[in-house]
């Protein structure tokens, strides 16, 4: 019978149903950070059991960690609490940290590719939605809360209902200057936010398949600003050569015999999907977001819409009065004082070679603060090996060290009250970057653009060169 | 886990869509390492302004409304995997969401911190919030033996859908670890099987 490359994947983890179709589900790898983990520890100790499979479990500081002097202890007391009660946790019970300091430090969802610890046909979870971005390589990943956290450790199982299976293809060639971010903020922007709940995602077609794999890790990790559970490409050569020769990867002979079963990974000819969507690459200009959602996101030739597309007055009003915006108004011109690249969306190598490509030789206009904060330690180095931090000092930009910062404003990286920040994050909720800042979501390319200009720009008409990725 | 078995309150209301779990709980509220006192920030920045007074305007402040019922708009919940969310409104005295969609992670982690998600159709949601806006005190009954849910004054219900699973262990308190600690001898079987076929696959 035909499979869908997910059905592939959780059939061959699934250890035995439970009462209502419910599946105990093997996970493979289990990432956690500081801030969802330490209630799920307590709970090992009050019940005094161990961790089932301290291997598979990898560690990691970055929701809380600063940006600058990660030499120093962090100043801030419940943050470095919450960072010091990872290590002892870590400590007693056996696992892998990659902590502040330490080379592989970095955002959870980014050193777990980098490293090679995320691979083809695994179950992933982490105490994170952003999960979902290892979906990038043909895995089954998904954020889980606290309990579930104590659940893997303690039994390495997750009790999971299978969700439904869609598929989105993208076929056609993308327009210059137009990224996977724009592909995955335009796919939002026609699902909405709630589009994909109760699915887990399959991201097919000719578009999607000429994408680099730090690109399709981009449009993987908002799936679940759809409402999607996760989102998986099938693993294609694209997917072995980024793989190969890292750090915990297979190598040699059982890296040739993982490529073996690699291949087998893909959804069958005539295999059924619940829902299907298709878009074309070609319709897709760079994206901005104009309101408290992913889902509200446009074109940046368009205009805000009048009216909602869907869902209430209400709800839409309110969302534009925090963004002090109004229906029918374009954002190009806009006047905007922030700028943020980074996050587990848009901080990795290729983003910052991106803006680095952009930037070169212009400078950033006088009223920006243009922010741009690494993935983690080993793209902060390379980008240093590379030179482009020079390039983005003599534009002016502000070049941190990794840590998820300005994406949610749990350190000290925050966007003042009433500001608006383009920004390469995920999320543009109410506050998400700090009280009353206004976050509109967009490519790194357009983010770099903005700081530059000053004002929200199209990116098309500035290029100094064919950008893709 | 707390129990859940029937619940007879009045309601607060938040007509709102897409209620994302940043509002819930904002991320600066999330440094703590237990689980309780959540319930402070609860909507901390939809509570209070700036400057830490209540809002008046925001249904927590008003007096008018109470109980351990919340009803919001569609897709509720939304955003980040954040447990804390669930955390807040239980720790806050909720016992109940009403919706007319839930968020998927927002909805496990509620059933596993007994707090008992309530999915009903937008005409009934709508009819509860007109209720809630005629009689502040009007009261509802969720009962999850029998997976309906009531408008008292009217007696008009809906059925609402629950994982059997997920039932049996909201009635009785159990969590989903001790099941799966009940399995450890079959989930290390089934590691062995699948290691002796493709160990490869999985060594880290
Ligand atoms: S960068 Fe942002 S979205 Fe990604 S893990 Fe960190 S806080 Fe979450």
């Amino acid at each position: 019978m035909s499979k869908t490359l997910f059905d592939k994947i959780w059939d061959a983890h699934v250890v035995s149903q439970a009462e209502g179709g419910i599946d105990v589900l093997y996970i493979d790898r289990h990432f956690i950070h500081e801030v969802t983990s330490p209630q799920a520890f307590d709970g090992l100790r009050q019940r005094s059991i161990p961790v089932f499979r301290p291997g598979q479990t990898v560690a990691t500081a970055d929701h809380n960690v600063p940006t600058r002097n990660q030499h120093l202890p962090i100043s801030e007391a419940l943050s470095r609490f919450q960072v010091q009660k990872l290590s002892e946790n870590c400590a007693e019970f056996g696992l892998e940290l990659y902590g502040l300091g330490h080379p592989y430090q970095g955002i959870v969802h980014v050193i777990g590719p980098e490293l090679g610890i995320t691979r083809p046909g695994m179950t992933i979870v982490c105490g994170d939605s952003h999960t979902s971005t290892h979906g990038a390589f043909g895995c089954i990943a998904f954020g889980i809360g606290t309990s579930q956290v104590e659940q893997v450790l303690a039994t390495q199982c997750l009790l999971q209902k299978k969700p439904k299976r869609m598929r989105i293809t993208v076929d056609g060639e993308l327009q210059p200057g137009v990224l996977s971010k724009d592909i995955i903020l335009y796919i939002i922007s026609k699902l909405t936010a709630s589009g994909g709940t109760g699915h887990f995602v399959e991201y097919a077609g000719s578009a999607i398949r000429a994408l680099s794999m730090e690109a399709r890790m981009t449009i993987c990790n908002m799936s679940i600003e759809m409402g999607a559970r996760g989102g998986l490409i099938a693993p294609d050569e694209t997917a072995f050569a980024y793989i190969r020769g890292r750090e915990f990867a297979p190598q040699g002979e059982a890296f040739d015999k993982a490529v073996e079963y690699w291949r087998s990974l893909y959804s069958d000819e005539g295999a059924l999907f619940d829902t299907e969507y298709h878009f074309r690459a070609e319709d897709i200009e760079p994206m901005v977001t104009y309101g408290t959602n992913p889902g509200m996101g446009i074109g940046i030739s368009q205009a805000i819409p009048l009216a909602p597309e869907s869902g209430s007055a209400q709800t839409f009003e309110k969302s534009l009065a925090y963004m002090g915006l109004r229906p029918g108004e374009h954002l190009a011109g806009k006047t905007v004082n922030y700028v943020f690249i980074g996050s587990c969306t848009n901080s990795r190598i290729e983003d910052l070679r991106i803006v680095a490509g952009y930037v070169r030789g212009r400078k950033k206009a006088d009223n920006v603060h243009a922010m741009i904060v690494p993935g983690s330690r080993q793209v902060a180095a390379q980008a240093k090996a590379e030179g482009l931090d020079a390039i983005f000092r003599e534009a002016g930009f502000d070049f941190r060290e990794p840590g998820c910062s300005a994406c949610l404003g749990m350190n000290e990286d925050k966007i003042p009250q009433g500001e608006y920040c383009v920004s390469t994050s995920n999320r543009n909720f109410e506050g998400r970057q700090g009280p009353g800042a206004r976050t509109i979501l967009a490519s790194p390319l357009m983010a770099a653009a903005t700081a530059i200009a000053g004002r929200i720009v199209d990116v098309r008409e500035s290029l100094n060169g064919p950008i893709n990725n | 886990m707390e129990k859940f078995q029937t619940l007879i309150s009045t309601a607060v209301p938040l007509p709102i869509e897409d209620v994302d779990t940043d509002q819930i709980i904002p991320a600066r509220f999330l440094k703590a390492t237990t689980r309780e006192g959540f319930g402070e920030n609860l909507f901390r920045d939809w509570r209070f302004g700036p400057d830490g007074a209540p809002r008046a305007e925001f249904v927590l402040n008003n007096p008018l409304y109470s109980g351990s019922i919340l009803v919001a708009g569609r897709n509720f919940g939304c955003g980040s995997s954040r447990e804390h969310a669930a955390w807040s409104i239980t720790d806050y005295g909720f016992r109940v969401v009403v919706s007319s969609f839930f968020a998927d992670i927002f909805r496990g982690n509620a059933l596993n911190n007994g707090l008992l998600p309530v999915q009903v159709s937008d005409v009934f949601l709508h009819a509860i919030f007109s209720e809630i806006e005629t009689n502040p005190r009007a009261s509802f009954k969720a009962d999850l033996e029998a997976q309906s849910f009531t408008i008292v004054s009217t007696g008009q219900a809906e059925h609402f859908d629950i994982d059997p699973y997920k039932r049996m262990c909201l009635l009785n308190g159990y969590d989903d670890i001790d099941f799966l600690l009940s399995m450890k001898d079959e989930i290390a079987a089934f590691e062995a099987e699948r290691s002796r076929k493709a160990g490869f696959v999985h060594t880290l």
